[in-house]
């Protein structure tokens, strides 16, 4: 049964060809990525495709078939498949009728749900359940949007960029997931927001990421409710300006049912908010309430064990700033190390907010609002937020003087995170010849293939023939290997290739 | 923003050949094309042969350094920039880490053609060892993926020592280096087997004197530096640059990773996918594109059934938690470097595979204690998911950019490998 692909825009999709009206998303993302879809459509004469996926056919099949800019329609019903999209500018949609969802099960026996590497990469209203792995996993694509998914017991992490730059995560809603059911990990210039995160151990980690903005979630019933950690042993070390604004962290008494040898598995049960050596990390006008270990804990990497020192990452947080949150009812009944902590404060509750390990030096640049509206450990040397060094430091961040992250909309960028393209011309070429010609091809020596001067002998200034042979060689010389097929090159590219060959001097 | 989308929309007329040829860097100078077009047609039809190649006439020294830089790499500024698609690729935070489309970590390069082939010279002269019986290339065989087939690397006298070799390919990109990390730059580096008595088992004074003893050096380091006598150093950034010219980033992987989807078969895509889920995790330390995070992992294979003998970074740091922690190996190239891990415990890829699938720490012997990486877990890879992630590797296989391999070395000793790389590669995209 062969896929719809339509030629005409849809209802859903962003119009096209002159119009640069945007009726697709409220959010900032889409601002210059449409006009560069128009401009591009418009110069082009070309028209993005609508390829619809229904019941019994696999969406694989679309994304295979499609092509940038091309936007892949899912209706209801069952899927069990991975997809993988490694191709710029795919949207996944999935139609919503009646109630009825797209849904994609992994039957506990599928790894990943949705896996991409592209930019511009949009995936929403999809259903994914029973994935072992993750529901859905990015690496290294910028500009994502991740919107309206819902997502039950789906493996490890429910949705999880890596290596990204420049996404929304929002209004998805996930339960049931083993380690953090949205996890940003080592990215940047991330929103998360009014995600709703429950019956997980960690319900959203930031994890060696940076300007990210965790606002207007629920997080619920969790082991921990939102976390900002550096994770020593990866490769991008830091963790840095992260706003937690805005949020509802209640009840996070989960008891932890995380993979034995993962970090979150040792969170203990109750835990709020935990900043595990973050830096720069604002937590402002949150709802934090019936979390029974503590409602906001800053620690250090001491915070977990059985790892591996990483001596190239800081293991404490610095500049934290607790503002205005609404705490109530934390620290009913705290876990284990907290319980020991509080009982030498002749305490038998947790604590609203606790700093240790590394948390509680006033050099570290951390500070505190109100600080008598809570019950608090380890802030006492902490500075008020509202003293002239905070503010001073407000105002080197870019950041309005006193309380206010409140005017600040979005941690993601204004402009789509550029590009990465090789350009079909002559920049291109050379990057090309040099990068696969040349290693058998040689000026005037013989390598595996015959010499560039034997070639351009042959060929003279006949580049279309040499662009036609690359396609599809067969074997010329007795004495030389047949070259392998350079059809991987677009027919332009092999053009400008073959004339770059073919203008070498030396 | 144009430039981006021009790639799926560019006319198929092609550009006139002026306007390429303006943007070449020197005119074409018709008689001298003429000329080097006859040579051509000599040269193709086998009348000369290719040891007299690059304008050398049969009286010309028998040790010539190259004024041209090595495949891939292009004249700029008078050292060797490599030209790779990759570098058109940002990365976050210029980490060198991501996904497909994702920039290698800066390289060592910037070295002149003559320096890099001075290091070729060095790296196959069993000059630089003791008594003149061992090279660079005795464990880092360009036959062998630059490694030597071993699962303990042999040095001097027959000397077992106690890791495996590493590849060299794309070593140049890396600032963690040796099994242990515990060095940062290949200078650095190559100071431990130079003078390791276990290694080649020189000291500098003797490397010194050697060389500066032999005429024929005392004029290639000229030519390559411009002094008459040699210094140390320039051994080590000659040999370095020769290093940083070992480049493998045009697999099939890469064309897949540009683009073309078609150089990967099904098996092999699949393969993909079960490298990057999050079930096998591989690509979480595997990271393209180099195909390492350059971080130290402690994963827990056992030196032998139920002993861990090597403390890995634990030796160098004294930290306990470091205990069993070693650098993750690049794998481009890796179906050339069996047998596999640390010391070779790992027999084929699929083997090494397997060790993931077997739970956290089960090799780790009762009496250990080690902070086993958060990554090694319980996957419950099938048998066919092994065989896909093995398969899969063996599309990372580039050894298109082998340096030659000296006929002859400066010393007049023989060069090593004694066995000679032959000299078709495995380019193996396409048709094949």
């Amino acid at each position: 049964m062969g896929l719809k692909r339509q030629k005409t825009a849809s209802p859903y999709k962003r119009p096209i060809g002159g119009q640069a009206m945007i009726n697709l998303t409220t959010n900032s993302l889409y601002g210059a990525g449409a006009f560069a879809l128009t401009m591009w459509l418009a110069a082009c004469g070309a028209q993005a495709a609508i390829i619809e996926v229904r019941e019994g056919e696999r969406i694989q099949d679309a994304v295979n078939q499609a092509a940038p800019g091309d936007e892949i329609l899912v209706y209801p019903g069952l899927y069990s498949e991975t997809v993988y999209v490694d191709k710029d500018d795919i949207t996944l949609r999935g139609v919503v009728e009646g109630g009825n969802w797209p849904h994609l099960d992994g039957n506990k026996q599928l790894n990943d749900a949705i896996l991409y590497s592209g930019n511009g990469f949009s995936v929403e209203w999809f259903k994914i359940t029973h994935y072992k792995g993750n529901a859905i996993m990015g690496q290294a694509g910028n500009n994502f949007s991740i919107r309206n998914n819902w997502v039950i017991d789906s493996g490890v992490y429910g949705i999880f960029p890596e290596f990204g730059e420049n996404g929304l995560i929002e209004n998805n809603i996930l339960s049931g997931i083993e380690d953090a059911a949205i996890y940003v990990g080592m990215s940047d210039y991330i929103d998360v927001r009014n995600n709703q995160v429950f019956d997980s151990v960690a319900g959203i980690e930031i994890e060696n990421s940076r300007h990210v903005l965790v606002e207007g979630n629920l997080a619920k019933n969790n082991t921990g409710g939102i976390l900002v950690f550096i994770t020593p042993g990866l490769p991008i070390k830091s963790s840095y300006d992260a706003i937690i604004r805005r949020n509802f962290v209640l009840d996070n008494n989960t008891p932890n049912f995380g993979i034995p040898g993962s970090l979150v598995s040792q969170i203990p049960a109750g835990s709020g908010i935990i900043v595990m050596s973050g830096d720069e990390v604002i937590i402002e006008d949150n709802v934090i309430t019936g979390n029974d270990n503590a409602g906001i804990i800053i620690t250090s990497q001491d915070f977990v064990t059985e790892i591996a020192t990483d001596t190239g990452s800081d293991p404490n947080p610095d500049a934290v700033q607790i503002r205005d949150n609404l705490m109530f009812n934390n620290g009913a009944s705290p876990e284990g190390e907290m319980k020991l902590l509080m009982l030498t404060k002749f305490s038998t509750t947790g604590p609203d907010i606790l700093a240790y390990q590394g948390a509680t030096a006033a050099e570290r640049g951390s500070c505190i609002s109100r600080r008598n509206a809570y019950r608090t450990h380890g802030v006492e040397d902490w500075a008020d937020c509202d003293s002239p060094t905070i503010r001073a430091n407000d105002a080197i961040a870019g950041r309005e003087p006193n309380d206010s992250t409140r005017a600040l909309a979005t941690k993601m960028l204004p402009e789509p995170a550029a590009p990465r393209v090789i350009n079909d011309d002559v920049s291109g070429a050379e990057i090309v010849y040099q990068g696969i010609c040349a290693g058998c091809h040689a000026y005037n020596v013989r390598l595996i293939g015959p010499p560039t001067l034997a070639i351009q002998a042959q060929y003279g200034e006949d580049a279309g023939s040499i662009a036609a042979y690359i396609a599809n060689p067969e074997k010329k010389r007795p004495d030389f290997p047949t070259m392998p097929r350079q059809d991987h090159l677009s027919e332009p590219m092999r053009h400008l290739v073959a004339e770059y060959m073919l203008a070498l001097t030396n | 923003m144009s430039s981006l989308l021009s790639l799926h929309c560019r006319p198929a007329e092609r550009p006139s050949f002026s306007i390429v040829a303006r943007m070449v860097r020197v005119p074409i100078n018709q008689t001298k094309a003429a000329v080097h077009r006859l040579l051509a047609v000599l040269l193709v039809a086998g009348l000369i042969g290719p040891s007299v190649v690059k304008g050398e006439s049969p009286a010309a020294p028998e040790f010539l350094l190259t004024d041209t830089c090595p495949a891939s790499f292009e004249l700029h500024d008078g050292g060797c920039v490599l030209r790779s698609r990759y570098k058109a690729y940002r990365s976050l935070r210029d980490a060198g880490v991501g996904g497909l489309k994702t920039g290698v970590p800066p390289l060592r390069e910037g070295f002149t053609p003559q320096q890099i082939d001075l290091g070729r010279y060095l790296f196959f002269d069993p000059v630089l060892s003791a008594d003149g019986s061992v090279s660079c290339a005795s464990c880092h065989d360009p036959a062998q993926g630059f490694a030597d087939g071993r699962a303990q690397a042999i040095g001097i006298d027959g000397h077992t020592l106690p890791r495996s070799a590493p590849s060299l390919w794309n070593i140049g990109f890396f600032s963690t280096l040796l099994w242990d990390g515990s060095k940062n730059s290949l200078e650095e580096q190559m100071q431990g087997p130079l003078y390791s008595p276990l290694e080649m088992g020189n000291n500098p004074a003797q490397l010194l004197e050697t060389l500066n003893g032999n005429d024929t050096y005392r004029a290639l380091f000229e030519q390559a530096f411009g002094t008459d006598t040699i210094a140390l150093d320039q051994v080590y950034t000659a040999v370095a640059a020769f290093e940083g010219s070992l480049i493998s980033l045009n697999s099939r992987y890469d064309l897949y990773a540009h683009g073309y989807h078609a150089a990967l078969s099904e098996e092999e895509i699949a393969g993909l996918n079960v490298f990057r889920s999050f079930v096998a995790r591989c690509a979480e330390c595997h990271t393209p594109p180099l195909f390492s995070n350059q971080q130290l992992a402690v994963v827990g294979v056992a030196d032998s059934p139920g002993e861990i003998m090597d403390p890995g970074a634990e030796a160098i740091t004294g930290d306990a938690s470091q205990r069993g922690a070693f650098r993750v190996p690049s794998l481009r190239n890796i179906t050339r470097t069996a047998p596999y891990m640390h010391r070779g415990q790992k027999s084929t890829l699929e083997d090494a595979a397997r060790f993931y699938t077997g739970g956290r720490g089960h090799e780790v012997p009762e009496d250990e204690s080690l902070m086993i990486h958060w990554h090694i877990w319980e996957p419950q890879l099938t048998d066919r998911e092994i065989q896909l992630l093995a398969t899969f590797m063996g599309a990372l296989t580039d050894e298109a950019f082998m340096p030659q391999i000296p006929t002859a070395v400066p010393s007049g000793l023989p060069v090593t490998p004694a066995r000679q790389f032959a000299s078709g590669n495995d380019f193996g995209f396409g048709a094949q």
